[in-house]
């Protein structure tokens, strides 16, 4: 007994208008239709959401982990990115 | 988070192993690793451990001892096979709901213990193992799930109970899993949670409208109640005395309390609904400790509990045939579905 398998798909639900689409699980569905009526389904029983994308799983392309000092450890030093990093006399008042 | 999931995805199946008994617990939780020390030997099993410590979440694809990836895998999945097997004790009422508001609810409860067996595949996947595994095993019999659901639903009363103590019970248990170090599971329980306590209280509902009812209605509430509560409390797994070895999973921070501290909490805050029903408890032990101002309990019968995880349950046949029956009916549904997909590609192909 062995179950072929099915594609996977990645779930995204936009719960309000204004927030974004928003990763919330993943289903199996042989299409793009039946992926998007068994993420209806599955994510939205209870009015969760607006809007849902349904992206195939193998079409992301994602950052490894291992690399992860690599890809964001150099933003770390470069604190004058933030606001805070700047001088403001408190005689100015907020800025 | 979304792509360390992908990226374990592509890893390779990790082996099945059937678990021993001692380890069983709601959902198998608990490795009891015999040799904790080997926990942290290594450099990156003392930084994980440092990281669970500090109450960081685990993701998919970050280091983890073999054993954690093992028992995550084996109680996710464990816990997966109990949400879509516990869907047939109260399937058995559907069509018997005594009215419309209650079939409703019934169906809808239903449908829900089907999603929560979707989102914990889903989250099983990202430790490398395939849906179709998983369903396998079950389907094969070689995977567990919670031995309440071997147990028949004789009368309405039983749909109350269920909601009322078996989810209860699993509320119990599913709330620190909420804060579970692995992200995925984690996340999965907080929508679990959200939408497990309607189960709850449609079942209390139903236990409510049964004991203002008729003697006779009163009387199938107080039968279901006696059947339900003794297994109710073996859900959260054999007495923390019973464990031999150190439990690495409390380490880990799968999980949070042990089964006894579970059961107590379930206990002391079940005592009192039952009462508020005006029934009665099945168990002459049943006392209130002033002192602790806990409520202490008889003997649970644990032979009984291991004849029932061993497959001994009054319907652990039936209620596998109805998992493959409905496996095997929904196969050509599975292949025209897989069929049009590819006839769908290949026009998009051509064209």
């Amino acid at each position: 007994m062995s179950t072929p398998a099915t594609p996977i798909w990645e779930v995204f639900i936009r719960s309000r208008s204004g927030l974004a689409h928003r990763h919330v699980g993943s289903v199996h569905a042989a299409d793009a239709t039946l992926a998007l009526q068994a993420a209806r389904d599955v994510y939205t029983r209870r009015g969760e959401g607006l809007s849902l994308w349904v992206v195939p799983s193998s079409a992301i392309v994602a950052s490894d982990p291992a690399d992860k000092e690599m890809m964001f450890e150099p933003t770390g030093s470069k604190i004058y990115r933030h606001p805070t990093f700047y001088e403001v006399p408190d005689e100015v008042g907020h800025m | 988070m979304l792509h360390q999931e992908l990226a374990r995805r592509r890893d390779p199946m990790w082996r099945w192993e059937r678990p021993l008994l001692r380890e069983i617990s709601m959902y198998a939780q608990g490795l009891n690793q015999s040799d904790p020390a080997a926990v942290t030997a290594s450099p990156e099993a003392a930084r994980f451990q440092a990281r669970i410590d500090a109450e960081d979440k685990i993701e998919p694809n970050d280091w983890m001892p073999e054993a954690y990836r093992r028992t995550l895998i084996r109680q996710i999945s464990q816990h997966a096979h109990s949400e879509i097997i516990g869907m047939l004790p109260e399937g058995n009422w559907i069509t018997r709901a005594p009215s419309l508001r209650r079939k409703a609810a019934l169906l809808a409860k239903v449908q829900d213990e089907g999603g929560h067996g979707l989102y914990l595949y889903a989250a099983a996947e990202t430790l490398g193992v395939t849906r179709e595994d998983l369903v396998d095993q079950l389907l094969a019999g070689k995977a567990k799930y919670s031995s309440i659901f071997n147990y028949p639903t004789l009368t309405w009363a039983d749909i109350g109970a269920i909601g009322w103590l078996v989810d209860g019970a699993a509320i119990m248990n599913q709330i620190p899993l909420c804060r579970c170090s692995f992200g995925p599971y984690a996340r999965a329980m907080i929508r679990v949670c959200k939408e497990e306590s309607f189960h709850q209280r449609q079942g209390y509902e139903i236990m409510l409208t049964l004991c203002r009812g008729t003697a006779e209605q009163k009387a199938m509430a107080q039968d279901a109640l006696d059947r339900w509560w003794w297994p109710c409390l073996m859900m959260f797994g054999p007495p923390d005395a019973a464990s031999q070895h150190s439990d690495t999973s409390m380490m880990w921070k799968i999980k949070r309390f042990t089964n006894d501290g579970l059961r107590q909490k379930f206990i002391d805050a079940t005592v009192p609904q039952g009462h508020y029903l005006g029934l009665s408890f099945p168990d002459p032990a049943l006392r209130l400790n002033p002192e602790s101002g806990h409520w202490e309990h008889g003997p649970i019968d644990w032979e009984e509990f291991r004849r029932v995880v061993a497959g001994g349950g009054f319907c652990a046949a039936d209620r596998l045939d109805a998992r493959r029956r409905a496996h095997d009916e929904g196969t050509w549904v599975r292949e025209a579905a897989a069929a049009f997909a590819a006839k769908r590609t290949a026009r998009k192909e051509a064209a």
